[in-house]
């Protein structure tokens, strides 16, 4: 969902810019709650991954395809504020080295992929992990479910943008039809490689995992096989 | 770090490297969900070109490399690499110099062992 440089007019780049410098502030300041270290050098290997995910687009039919965005897999994994910052450092890379993602529009893409992602993607997933019973396989569902709901999100946060300052004259409900429409079939990807990458990691250190710190030890380091309820 | 920590790191690296080093040239090359949508809605006219657009890495791809899947591969592999760099300077730089105030998850393993 790379927004190119030129689909949105300066006020909303520019709106874009301020509320993702502010929220990437807040985020460096509360991200070292959350990482130790252990975890820090871990979180740069979650921004490693996110980006080469990201390179894989998978066909969603009709003709078009999709990759991860890797805000609920990231803030899943080593906390939200961190997630934030974890793809907003692929964004940066992305956009200055490989021509991904409009430089004047990363704000944009930061307010998107990033904060949108992750606050639908890891707000859906805290609510069900608070509802379900406390185990891995709750846990692993709550992921799948918060990873699936963050890319429509994205893209009807997207939509609604458009309606306020695209460079084009677009119908809002037409717009978010189509875009929700496709990124549902995406999100369904999302949720797919973010459930299997949280259940590798859980498997084998699941006190690393930050979304799983809830769960009980016993449940934590229970034998179940491949970690899946 | 622990000797399991360490074991999660590196997998998570050798995935990245192995996804965006090999996996990456068997990508679908249809549009993404947004360049479709722009495209059936008539406002894809409206990008305009790309700041970056002569980067040598540009569209992931390696200039000067002509094999196709090792220029993409390369350039995937740079990309985790410097991602890599970036984010875990960032990281132990936001943690600070401030060691105790880590989080320890539990008390069921040693942050030092």
């Amino acid at each position: 969902m790379h927004v190119p440089d030129g689909f949105f007019d300066v006020t909303v780049s520019v709106a874009n810019g301020v509320v993702a410098a502010g929220v990437v502030t807040v985020c460096l300041r509360k991200a070292k709650e959350e990482l130790d270290e252990r975890t820090a050098p871990l979180a740069g290997a979650v921004a490693a991954f996110v980006f080469a995910a990201q390179m894989i687009n998978f066909p969603v039919g009709l003709g078009t395809s999709g990759h991860l965005m890797g805000g609920a897999l990231a803030a899943i994994l080593v906390g939200p504020y961190t997630g934030v910052l974890c793809v907003s450092v692929v964004l940066l890379v992305q956009g200055l080295l490989f021509g991904d993602g409009g430089l004047t529009a990363l704000g944009t893409n930061i307010v998107l992929m990033g904060i949108v992602g992750v606050l639908a993607g890891y707000g859906v997933f805290r609510l069900l992990t608070a509802l379900l019973p406390k185990t891995r396989g709750s846990v692993l569902g709550g992921a799948f479910v918060g990873a699936l709901v963050s890319v429509p999100a994205a893209a009807l946060a997207f939509s609604g943008m458009f309606a306020i300052g695209g460079n084009a004259d677009i119908p809002l409900t037409g717009l978010a039809t189509a875009m929700v429409g496709v990124h549902v079939l995406i999100g369904i990807g999302e949720a797919l490689i973010t459930a299997a990458t949280i259940g590798a990691v859980i498997a084998v250190r699941p006190d690393l995992v930050y979304g799983a710190r809830m769960l009980p030890v016993v449940e934590r380091y229970a034998v179940t096989s491949g970690g899946v309820a | 770090m622990s000797r399991r920590t360490g074991r999660v790191l590196a997998g998570l690296l050798l995935a990245a490297l192995v996804v965006a080093g090999l996996l990456s040239a068997f990508a679908s090359g249809s549009p993404d969900g947004l360049t479709a949508v722009s495209e059936d809605k008539g406002f894809a006219s409206t990008e305009t070109e790309h700041a970056a657009a002569d980067s040598p890495l540009a569209g992931y791809e390696t200039r000067g490399v002509m094999n196709e899947r090792l220029s993409v591969g390369l350039a995937g592999v740079i990309g985790v690499v410097v991602t890599f760099g970036i984010g875990a300077g960032l990281f132990l730089l936001v943690r600070g110099g401030d060691r105790t105030s880590g989080r320890a998850p539990d008390g069921a393993t040693s942050t030092t062992g």
